[in-house]
């Protein structure tokens, strides 16, 4: 059989489209020609596949071999194709079952003794070709436990070519190697999350981080150093509830396509992601011109986005995350190709009243002139700004409430995800029906109009008075409502009244006021 | 005679056999002129079958097709015409084969035939 075809996957962004490998073999002086738009890496694939066929124990024929990869005009980059290359090309010259091949996705890099590769983006590879309607993957053995993930795709995990070309019909001699482990990359991720229980005092501000996890809003902490800001923040994740099994799955294919680790299989903990201010907006939503990967941003997705001193990042770095804010995901548009990404994300930003940080701290000086504090904080821009529901201080703790912290203590993680978990039950039940689940996704008109969940009379008059004054925007006034409906889930309130208005119209202005 | 020459007449006059074993006239053989040599000149039915032969005692040194470059094919095009030249043959197509020939010191030869190459 002189023509022999697999398949194999191409990746862009997270969404991975089937891509057949074709391989010819022809009566000419020994040659091999990949065409199909490939990428120097997949170029490289023709000095990679023939020393490997020949050291695994398969030798390809010596006559010329031309791979296709169609759809011709999709571009692919990366060396995940050189197995579906080399398995097409050995059953091209008759050595293998071309009916074995034909529905088998094989994914995987060759090394020039014939071993197989790990390869990053197993996850959402594997994912593509179960969405495609293939039921068998061929991986090689390093990231056979990654491609078992996917439910309801049978994984066959191979240590070389040779193995592979056996499993499919290939008469030759066994040959047993030691498989190439997976590659092991430091996970940069940022450091353990803490208990809740560790924050003393700053009751308010715990307060608010319960809001912020039952509701879903996003966060803004004003402090001087020391107050416990990042403290607060990297406590956030511990508190939100488990990821449900597709939401896992997208985080677990991020990570896949960051390179990153993913011991011990799906994680349901939500992510939680700390750029640091010196990121660039490339860094922040991703990038890159051939092989876009992704940002911070992304990976952040169904977790926590944690920009401590915020009003140093530049502020076309922060203004990248009003889209994403908006949409909940993110398009990265590059001369041959768009991605898009997820990018539902809960942002939480931290910073310093003034450059000194010692703006409004009792007892210290501030060293800054009015004018630099007013600058330092108008690098937030207004439009970010008016995206964040709770905007808290956080004061450094006294001595008097340390003392205070330590006979009473305070709101334990557990506990606290426990409210976290009841109060998004009965948001989502409310919610039930509609594409949204939680309090901060409502959009103001629907809340206003189709939802009814207007309170109305006396309940929210302190907050019409502040519209009516212009104290607060049309937008602000949505915001604070939904607020309102968080701390009533959170009391186990039926529809918010005038206390707990009055406490998110607090949470909404609580800087400015 | 050189190891290699003595290797090289073999593996032509195995070719040769090949080709006659196959029906072709042979017409020719180690034609030289100013531009080099053409091993073998046959004739296949209508068509002038020019053919370069490759000999090899292993394959440490790689298949002998793969010593056949597009620089050498290129040569042995311009070969092809000279020869159509200088014979003044009645000739209607020409073609270019290549015949690898595997002939370990212990063991029976192996011949790969390929045709029309260029």
């Amino acid at each position: 059989m002189p023509v022999a075809r697999t398949r194999s996957v191409a990746l862009l962004g997270l969404a991975g489209s089937i891509v057949e490998v074709e391989a010819d073999l022809s009566s000419q002086l020994p040659g091999f020609v990949i065409i199909g738009l490939p990428d120097a890496a997949l170029g490289e694939a023709r000095e990679r596949v023939r020393s490997a066929a020949t050291n695994a124990g398969c030798p390809l024929p010596q006559r010329k071999l031309t791979i296709n990869l169609s759809p011709a005009a999709l571009p692919k980059h990366g060396s995940g194709f050189d197995l579906a290359i080399a398995l097409a090309c050995l059953a091209a010259s008759g050595d293998l079952s071309v009916e074995s091949i034909d529905r088998v996705v094989h994914l995987g890099e060759l090394g020039l003794d014939g071993r197989l590769r790990p390869i990053d983006g197993i996850l959402p590879a594997v994912l593509a070709a179960a969405r495609a309607g293939y039921d068998t993957v061929m991986v090689p053995e390093a990231n056979a436990a990654e491609a078992a993930l996917v439910p309801g795709v049978q994984v066959i995990g191979v240590a070389s070519l040779l193995e592979a070309a056996i499993r499919h019909g290939g008469r030759f001699e066994e040959r047993p190697v030691d498989p190439v482990p997976a590659i092991v990359r430091s996970d940069a991720g940022p450091v353990a999350v803490g208990d809740l229980a560790d924050v003393a005092g700053n009751h308010e501000a715990v307060d608010a981080l319960l809001t912020a996890a039952a509701g879903g809003h996003h966060l803004f902490l004003l402090g001087p150093p020391g107050a416990g800001k990042t403290m607060l923040a990297s406590r956030l994740p511990g508190i939100l509830p488990d990821l449900d099994a597709d939401a896992a799955l997208e985080v677990a294919s991020i990570r896949s396509l960051s390179g990153l680790p993913l011991d011990g299989g799906l994680s349901s903990r939500p992510p939680f992601e700390a750029p640091h201010h010196t990121a660039s907006a490339a860094a922040m939503v991703g990038g890159g011109s051939r092989v876009i990967r992704p940002g911070a941003v992304v990976r952040a997705s169904h977790g926590v986005l944690f920009l401590d001193e915020a009003p140093e990042f530049p502020a076309s770095v922060l203004d990248v995350l009003r889209q994403p804010l908006e949409s909940g995901s993110i398009a990265i548009h590059r001369a041959n190709a768009v991605a898009s990404f997820p990018a539902r994300f809960q942002l939480v930003i931290a910073a310093n009243p003034c450059p000194c940080g010692n703006a409004g701290v009792k007892d210290s000086t501030c060293t800054c002139t009015p004018v630099m504090r007013r600058r330092y904080l108008a690098r937030i821009s207004g439009p970010l700004l008016d995206r964040i529901d709770l905007q808290i201080p956080v004061p450094r703790i006294t001595a008097a409430a340390l003392r205070m912290a330590g006979e009473q203590p305070g709101l334990s993680s557990v506990e606290a995800r426990r409210r976290v978990v009841e109060a998004r039950a009965v948001a989502g039940e409310r919610l039930r029906g509609t594409p949204w689940r939680t309090n901060a996704e409502m959009p103001g008109p629907w809340l206003r109009g189709a939802g009814r969940l207007h309170p109305g009379g006396r309940a929210t008059a302190a907050l019409d008075y502040s519209l009516e004054r212009g104290g607060i925007t049309m937008r602000g006034y949505d915001r604070v409502l939904k607020t309102a409906w968080t701390l009533a889930d959170l009391d186990g309130a039926t529809a918010p009244d005038a206390g707990h208005v009055g406490r998110a119209l607090l949470f909404r202005k609580g800087i400015t006021a | 005679m050189a190891h290699n020459a003595e290797l090289g007449r073999r593996g032509e006059q195995l070719a040769v056999d090949h080709l006659v074993g196959r029906g072709m006239e042979v017409l020719d053989r180690n034609w030289r002129c100013r531009l080099g040599e053409i091993d073998i000149v046959a004739l296949d039915g209508r068509d002038t079958v020019f053919v370069e032969v490759k000999t090899r005692t292993t394959h440490d040194y790689g298949h002998p097709f793969e010593s056949i470059t597009p620089v050498k094919l290129a040569r042995l095009r311009r070969l092809a015409v000279a020869w159509c030249e200088a014979t003044d043959a009645a000739v209607s197509r020409i073609r270019i084969d290549a015949v690898a020939v595997l002939a370990p010191t212990e063991a029976p030869a192996l011949i790969e035939h390929l045709e029309g190459i260029s």
